[in-house]
């Protein structure tokens, strides 16, 4: 037993406190934003929006009206727009609380990698290096392995780094590890996950 | 004072030149220049060094320069969505500088606004870093990024009176303001010309100072992703 994607994105949205402001990334991340419940989360888009709302009903798309993964969304009655320059002054401002984004591999100094893998896929950094070299708190959600089950939380990560010393926060599909001095602490196992379990499946260095 | 021109063809013809440097507006699809681009591809222009976030999709917005090889160059945060363009990167025909989304705005809007270099604590200690300078203020360490001038921007927004007061629409506006900003020559392409009185002046979001000139006509404005969601049965 571990959690699924649904369960890691509400376990992400216990991260977020009412009247923040933040940044959400592509995947799992997305779906943070149906498990926010009453709190008064204000979601930013990095292509130019705060206020992002729900995707349209089928036949109100409209294609002036995107979020950041270039998917058709719609605006609230709070939705403030505003250029790319004026929306990574907010980001590398520090004005945006928090970031809750996916990995390839993050290491034990809080080092991630998110953006390309040499030889075999060259897409870009996007908005992530921006983001977590300036919001307040970087929170990665993804999954504990790779599909050929290999560790992707790291002594140190083998990718090209996103951001060095970035990471705050890891929640997998085992568990919940934060970054502190020395390594990683874990903070909470997942349904049914022992910690041994979360050990063995981890190849970072856990104090105690 | 005349800025507006018939069609995107006039208003770029004594603009282009091979190895010209270009700023484009736009986020994915939304927002794009794509009649000045269609332009460009017709005139043929060649060995362009573009800066846009992303370089349009197989056969449309700037997608349509890489199929035809009149780019030599791309400056962008996000490749990931062309084929062509991977193919013309992994064999060595196109040169990529990545810039993070950021640095790309910000690069833009230096260059326009007369600052030649910038710190910024985005990319230290990564791939992006190297080659730059660091500094360090107050305990913590910072690159150098460079101001971007081009020759030319292109940009597209809602409306425009005949001054070249423009205002965008929704999340069309992303880079097409910092990308309007930095070029020498600003054309700006819009869905409609309206007449002077007829904009808020307290609703401009790019002055007509920074736009040479404008052209008028019918957008495609096509969707990348459509997302939608089921009605609640009513």
């Amino acid at each position: 037993m571990a959690w699924d994607r649904n369960q890691m994105a509400e376990r992400a949205a216990q991260e977020l406190e009412d009247g923040m402001y933040v940044n959400l990334g592509i995947g799992i991340p997305t779906l943070v934003a149906n498990y926010v419940g009453d709190k008064d989360i204000t979601l930013q888009s990095e292509n130019g929006m705060l206020g992002m709302g729900p995707f349209p009903y089928e036949g109100e798309e409209d294609p002036d009206l995107i979020n950041a993964g270039k998917q058709t969304i719609t605006e609230l009655n709070r939705t403030a727009y505003f250029d790319s320059a004026q929306s990574f002054a907010m980001i590398r401002g520090g004005k945006i609380a928090a970031a809750i984004l996916g990995a390839m591999e993050v290491a034990e100094n809080g080092d991630l990698a998110n953006w390309m893998i040499p030889g075999k896929l060259v897409k870009g950094m996007g908005g992530a290096m921006d983001l977590v070299a300036g919001v307040g708190r970087v929170v990665v959600v993804m999954d504990h392995t790779n599909k050929a089950g290999e560790s992707k939380v790291l002594r140190e990560c083998t990718l090209p780094l996103t951001g060095k010393g970035v990471v705050d926060r890891i929640i997998t599909n085992l568990g919940v590890l934060d970054v502190v001095d020395g390594g990683l602490k874990i903070v909470e196992l997942a349904d049914g996950v022992t910690e041994d379990e979360l050990r063995a499946a981890t190849e970072a260095n856990i104090v105690a | 004072m005349n800025k507006i021109y018939p069609d995107a063809d006039a208003a770029l013809k004594d603009v282009l030149k091979d190895d010209m440097t270009i700023a484009a507006g736009g986020f994915g699809l939304c927002g794009i220049p794509e009649l000045l681009i269609a332009a460009i591809h017709r005139a043929g222009t060649k060995g362009l060094t573009v800066a846009s976030n992303n370089c349009g999709v197989d056969g449309f917005g700037l997608g349509i320069l890489l199929d035809n090889k009149q780019i030599k160059k791309m400056q962008s945060s996000y490749v990931g969505e062309n084929a062509e363009f991977m193919r013309q990167y992994l064999s060595g025909e196109l040169e990529l500088e990545f810039n993070p989304q950021g640095t790309l705005a910000e690069r833009m809007r230096a260059g326009g606004a007369g600052i030649p270099g910038f710190y910024t604590k985005t990319g230290v200690g990564t791939v992006i870093a190297e080659g730059k300078e660091v500094k360090n203020f107050d305990g913590e360490d910072y690159i150098l990024e460079r101001g971007i001038v081009t020759d030319l921007a292109i940009v597209k927004a809602w409306k425009a009176d005949d001054t070249g007061n423009l205002v965008f629409r929704k999340t069309a506006r992303n880079f097409n303001v910092p990308a309007a900003t930095c070029g020498k020559i600003c054309i700006a392409e819009v869905e409609e010309i309206v007449p002077r009185g007829s904009l808020d002046p307290d609703c401009i979001h790019l002055p007509g100072i920074y736009v040479h000139r404008i052209v008028q006509g019918d957008h495609e404005k096509r969707i990348e992703q459509r997302t939608t969601r089921k009605r609640e049965n009513a």
